[in-house]
């Protein structure tokens, strides 16, 4: 009993001595230069491209740790209202809600959202009416939009969802009713899938099926229409030409901290907007 | 050495401690984040409404409520005769040796992730249910929905998963009935397989039915395979081949996006999932009572 006891006593005065070399060691390294963590967290769609920056981020910055975590937008908003996320990442615009929370609002990125169709379709082009009509269910065939005759399997996202909300908006498939309230007029007829993975999935697989999912995820799987005659493209978001697009925004719930703020101003330098189009999405300057 | 013990005894109190608070808080902490929303919305609207709508403030359970009991019942109408038969094979059939490979198979089935169970339904079951049963149910309902994505779907997955709790408990109960029942029935005249069906399956009938809680009570609360292979349509179904949204799958697939209210109310499907399984749970005991749990 005594023996195990003495060497765990002496385990632990070892860790406390390591530890403590470890500390003196860390703030001689980085002398004057700015510390600290910044935690960002929210949106799943903005995630792949903070992780890319605050990767980078960290290389130039050896003092300063980034935490990227996930959520959902609206788990971004609770994380700045708790105080346990520095940003909170956003793929949506700040509902009237949540304004009450948010202090500081940067847009980092855009990304547009692409209308995606099962690889055998005839149907190259749509509008934004077109779209609508389909995704209320006014349409259901595919040979009323120049297509085959055969039923249209709507696939949609989920209730919530940042790239379902940029899509209803746009394409006006929300809209007030009479009442002047705000209401998401997806048909209940369609197939809701959780991810864009599996709505690509979904759409690759399943014959006659139409979805959408954000630029930066298109593949060969399936095939992108063309929206009012303008195929998605970064060139066609950025100038406004492709009509479904979306911010990316991170916000904060009062003045960031030093670290915070170098990280923002990092994310809008050019070095930060290049990494912005290299993943993907559509850089703001 | 009495002071070791009593460290050990002050240890265990705690562990068993933490299991307890980790129940109440888990309970407290659901009913209060969901209450809120089933006070404002009326507890009957609630269960009753038929549309799932959050953005637009309809929070009816309903289509939910169903979807969920019909992937179940699917699952055990597949599962059960198939677990019960395998056990039954394994136990009373299959040559001792053999039977040990059968089982560490099956049993390996519950060491896979369900994702990986999901997956595989999105690549192979939803693809093969479009190509081969589809058409033959158009003849009938030529209006069927023609994805694939169905009860049927979810409902064959569950069974899958659920076969290896049936399989163990069932098998092991069998196995436990005392050799003197068997012997005697054989001696009496009777054959091979009147002896399992009349003798050995009523003997272990209160095992093999809390084999099948067990399974059902899986089924109920799986989420990630059924998410990807039922289509996540929140409306009442009319066959099995429509597309549905289980309880479960709703809560996981929305919680990352909701605003407040929308999570508030995701608590409160929550609440009546934990009361349809701890009713479920009542129900499987009080039957087990009365069906007097003696031989396993």
């Amino acid at each position: 009993m005594k023996k195990i006891f003495a060497i765990a006593l002496v385990t632990v005065l070892a860790l406390g001595a390591l530890a403590g070399c470890g500390k003196q060691g860390g703030s001689a390294d980085s002398g004057n230069a700015i510390t600290g963590t910044v935690v960002t967290a929210g949106s799943t769609s903005v995630q792949p491209l903070s992780e890319e920056l605050a990767a980078v981020f960290m290389d130039e910055n050896p003092g300063i740790t980034i935490e990227v975590q996930g959520g959902g937008s609206g788990q971004g908003i609770k994380a700045i209202q708790e105080k346990i996320a520095d940003f909170g990442a956003l793929s949506r615009e700040v509902k009237e809600e949540e304004k009450a929370a948010v202090a500081q609002e940067y847009v980092i990125a855009k990304d547009g959202v692409a209308v995606i169709v099962n690889r055998d379709s005839k149907v190259e082009e749509l509008t934004l009416e077109q779209i609508k009509k389909i995704y209320t269910g006014e349409i259901t065939n595919w040979k009323d939009v120049g297509g085959v005759d055969a039923s249209i399997v709507v696939v949609s996202r989920e209730e919530g969802s940042g790239t379902r909300g940029a899509f209803t908006e746009i394409t006006k498939v929300a809209g007030k009713n009479e009442a002047g309230v705000e209401v998401d007029n997806t048909t209940k007829n369609s197939l809701v899938q959780g991810s864009t993975g599996a709505v690509m999935q979904t759409v690759a697989t399943t014959p006659n099926t139409i979805g959408y999912v954000s630029l930066g995820s298109l593949s060969d799987t399936v095939k992108a229409v063309k929206v009012e005659g303008v195929a998605p493209t970064e060139e066609t978001v950025l100038s406004g030409e492709y009509k479904i697009s979306r911010p990316f925004l991170y916000v904060a719930g009062g003045e960031p901290s030093e670290a915070a703020k170098l990280f923002i101003d990092f994310i809008l330098s050019e070095e930060g907007q290049k990494i912005v189009e290299e993943s993907g999405f559509v850089p703001v300057k | 050495m009495k002071k070791s013990e009593k460290i050990i005894e002050k240890l265990i109190l705690i562990s068993a401690a933490v299991a307890t608070i980790s129940v109440a808080l888990i309970t407290v902490f659901i009913f209060q984040s969901g209450l809120p929303v089933l006070a404002d919305y009326g507890v009957f609207h609630f269960i009753f409404g038929t549309t799932w709508s959050p953005t637009n403030g309809s929070y009816g359970i309903l289509p939910l409520i169903f979807g969920t009991l019909w992937v179940t019942i699917g699952a055990l109408v597949i599962g059960i005769p198939t677990g019960l038969a395998c056990a039954v094979f394994l136990s009373e059939i299959l040559p001792r040796k053999w039977a040990k490979a059968f089982r560490s198979a099956i049993e390996l089935l519950a060491g896979i992730p369900s994702v990986v169970y999901g997956f595989f339904g999105l690549v192979v079951i939803v693809p093969a249910i479009r190509t081969y049963i589809l058409p033959i149910y158009k003849i009938f309902n030529p209006e069927a929905s023609a994805t694939g994505f169905s009860i049927l779907a979810g409902a064959i997955i569950l069974a899958i998963m659920i076969l290896p709790t049936i399989v163990s408990i069932s098998e092991n109960s069998i196995s436990a009935v005392p050799k003197e029942f068997k012997e005697a029935s054989l001696a009496l005249g009777a054959g091979k397989m009147e002896t399992i069906v009349k003798v050995l399956i009523p003997a272990a009938r209160s095992g093999i039915l809390s084999s099948i809680i067990l399974g059902m009570g899986r089924a109920i609360g799986e989420t990630m395979a059924v998410l990807l292979i039922t289509g996540n349509m929140a409306k009442i179904p009319g066959s099995i081949m429509d597309p549905v949204a289980t309880l479960t799958g709703t809560i996981a697939m929305e919680m990352g996006y909701a605003s407040p209210t929308h999570q508030q109310a995701l608590f409160a499907v929550g609440i009546i999932l934990f009361i349809i399984i701890m009713l479920l749970n009542i129900i499987a005991q009080l039957s087990m009572r009365g069906l007097g749990g003696k031989a396993s």
